[in-house]
């Protein structure tokens, strides 16, 4: 993007992952492509089943059957993650690309304390004695501001809150320094005072360390405030693309443009909730052409045609009727 | 209450699966009988008058007496009576007490070691790996089991290593299927996914975070296991095809006495009946609370 030579810390393109249901195959992930720079944030954002999950989970490499990666490339610091044999995958899995889940509860072993969670995570990449590995673990929990680091770590997951829990997960991750960490809706399961605290230390830790972050949500508002680009996800596509102000204060797709209309804060006080009409189309079914058409207040008979390509400016948008329209109450 | 469950709440799973454990008077029950039986057990020769074992210390003169008839040689009374060949049935009861608790529990760590090794491996490799050792699960399972222990017995021959073996055959196809349906519902949990994303080698995922999580359903099957092992133990040694008449086991001196049962000579199979009857109940007892204890659903 900028004219620095520097290789992106991830480069995605064309990927897509596909769901080998007897029902049929669903184009879970359908060609998408994106960049992102060392220390960038980008917010994924989509409805449930928009495909942002399995996103974050092809770049892992932790799509499970009948999920199968069928195309594309997951270029990481310029090495293509698709073509690594599993066991050089594993290396970098965890050491030099993180996963945070949504599920802080179902995230860390319930049968396990969190010393010998955090001990294995550190001996899954580095050789070092237990007593070195408990003080990285020390030094992780420390780092994310959890007070006495000593005693939480010698609980079970059960005896920690949610956010506590939470922090725990993102210690593990942080464990190795991992150049990219893929968090997947890590605050919606928190309440908001938390999910601030959580927000903002994330946000201060990329900043720091040159981290670079995909932040996995359905909600607008946590990523608006955390993200410098966000990509708009529908029906396994991205739809737009761009710098959170682009995406925020101008936005050109009519399904952004209903996201951010439906946001409770958008709608004047009192006044009946705005949404988008209709439901997300069922991927064993698509529509022909644009996948949002049928929900579409501004679609023409180009739009059940065709499905529009996503345009190649810096402000990416997959519409053909593109811009600021009010849309009909 | 709320108090001492807090406190409870900070020590391990465990200490509080101890504790609801404690809740149950019978149960309670059940494990001071066990204990006592166990310690009894270890104890056999401290703590009885005879070696039964030891052909020399048995007086054939002394055989089928009444229970608290004084030895005619020894300086000691029968309190249990004789039994054919002449042995204390005090001694043989707590020495076949030795005899049935090593091949039950013996047979049931091993089954369980190995039925828990082919579960966890038929749920992590699926496929076909999997089908191939659930069909053979189901054979194993839907042969009535005394048929077949009677068959592996006959080709085998007796002796105590044979009867663990032939229990191990028999009883590892338990463990496994649950230890396979277990692993099956564990493998989906998002832990493993976490794990996985850590980068953690998947033979360390399926041995440290996911058979962690099976432990509690197959120790209930192990501590229900331990009593069906011992009284299959005891129906093949009664059927002749246990351990030797030399060193009998509880099942094999019921059988001893089985002959005598119509003269009225009731205490040859009565009182090693009786002991049998109350292992068993009492591993039953404690299998059935450990149950309740581990089962999430029944939690208060």
């Amino acid at each position: 993007m900028t004219s620095a030579p520097e290789i992106p810390t991830l480069e995605v393109r064309d990927l897509q992952t596909r769901f080998h249901t007897r029902a049929g195959v669903l184009p879970v992930v359908n060609k998408v492509s994106f960049t992102l720079g060392r220390g960038k944030v980008l917010g994924l954002v989509g409805e449930s089943g928009s495909g942002k999950s399995v996103t974050g989970f092809s770049i892992m490499g932790l799509v499970d059957a009948p999920g199968r990666i069928e195309g594309g490339q997951v270029l990481f610091q310029g090495r293509d993650l698709l073509r690594l044999a599993e066991p050089e995958r594993r290396a970098l899995r965890g050491a030099r690309i993180a996963m945070i889940f949504q599920d802080p509860m179902a995230t860390l072993n319930p049968v396990l304390r969190i010393d010998a969670q955090m001990v294995e995570a550190v001996h899954a990449h580095a050789r070092v004695t237990r007593a070195e590995a408990l003080e990285r673990a020390r030094q992780a929990l420390a780092l994310m501001g959890i007070p006495s680091p000593e005693e939480r770590l010698k609980a079970y997951p059960h005896q920690l809150s949610g956010g506590m829990r939470q922090r725990v997960a993102i210690a593990i991750a942080l464990l190795h320094g991992p150049e990219l960490i893929i968090a997947d809706e890590p605050t919606t399961a928190l309440d908001v005072t938390i999910q601030a605290q959580i927000l903002s230390e994330m946000q201060k830790l990329t900043r720091e360390r040159g981290t670079s972050l995909i932040w996995i949500s359905h909600d607008l508002s946590v990523v608006a405030g955390l993200a410098d680009e966000i990509a708009v996800m529908y029906a396994g596509r991205i739809v737009e693309h761009g710098t959170v102000d682009q995406v925020l204060d101008d936005p050109q797709h009519p399904y952004t443009q209903g996201l951010i209309a439906s946001l409770p804060s958008a709608n004047a006080r009192g006044a009946r909730l705005r949404q988008i009409p209709g439901m997300a189309p069922n991927l064993l079914a698509m529509p022909s052409g644009c996948a949002f058409a049928p929900r579409c207040a501004r679609a023409s008979a180009a739009c059940g045609a065709a499905m529009p390509e996503l345009s190649d400016a810096a402000h990416r948008v997959r519409c053909f009727h593109p811009g600021r329209v009010e849309l009909a109450a | 209450m709320s108090r001492a469950n807090k406190t409870f709440d900070e020590r391990s799973i465990w200490w509080r699966v101890g504790a609801d454990f404690l809740q149950s008077r019978v149960a309670v029950a059940g494990l001071v009988v066990l204990g006592l039986i166990v310690l009894a057990a270890l104890a056999a020769p401290w703590i009885t008058p005879q070696n039964p074992y030891d052909l020399m210390q048995l007086d054939v003169l002394d055989a089928r007496l009444h229970p608290g008839t004084p030895s005619s040689s020894a300086g000691y009374t029968y309190w249990l009576g004789t039994d054919g060949q002449g042995r204390d049935l005090y001694s043989a009861i707590v020495y076949g007490l030795r005899i049935s608790l090593l091949v039950g529990v013996g047979s049931a760590l091993i089954a369980a070691v190995l039925g828990t090794l082919v579960g966890l491996l038929a749920a992590y490799a699926g496929g076909k790996v999997d089908a191939l050792l659930m069909r053979l699960v189901d054979l194993l399972l839907s042969f009535p089991t005394i048929l077949m222990a009677l068959m592996i017995l006959a080709y085998m021959g007796k002796g105590v290593g044979n009867v663990v073996l032939t229990l191990v055959l028999l009883e590892w196809a338990y463990y496994a299927r649950t230890a396979r349906g277990q692993a099956l519902v564990e493998t989906r949990r998002e832990y493993v996914d976490a794990a996985r994303g850590q980068g953690i080698p998947p033979w360390r995922i399926l041995t440290g975070h996911i058979l962690p999580n099976c432990l509690p359903p197959l120790l209930v099957i192990g501590a229900l296991q331990v009593a069906r092992a011992i009284t299959l133990e005891a129906t093949l040694s009664f059927l002749g095809l246990g351990v030797p008449i030399t060193e009998p086991s509880l099942g094999l001196l019921i059988s001893n006495g089985y002959q005598y049962l119509l003269s009225n000579e009731y205490w040859i199979s009565f009182f090693p009946g009786l002991a049998l009857l109350a292992t068993i109940v009492a591993i039953n007892l404690v299998g059935d609370q450990l149950r309740d204890v581990l089962n999430p659903r029944l939690q208060k």
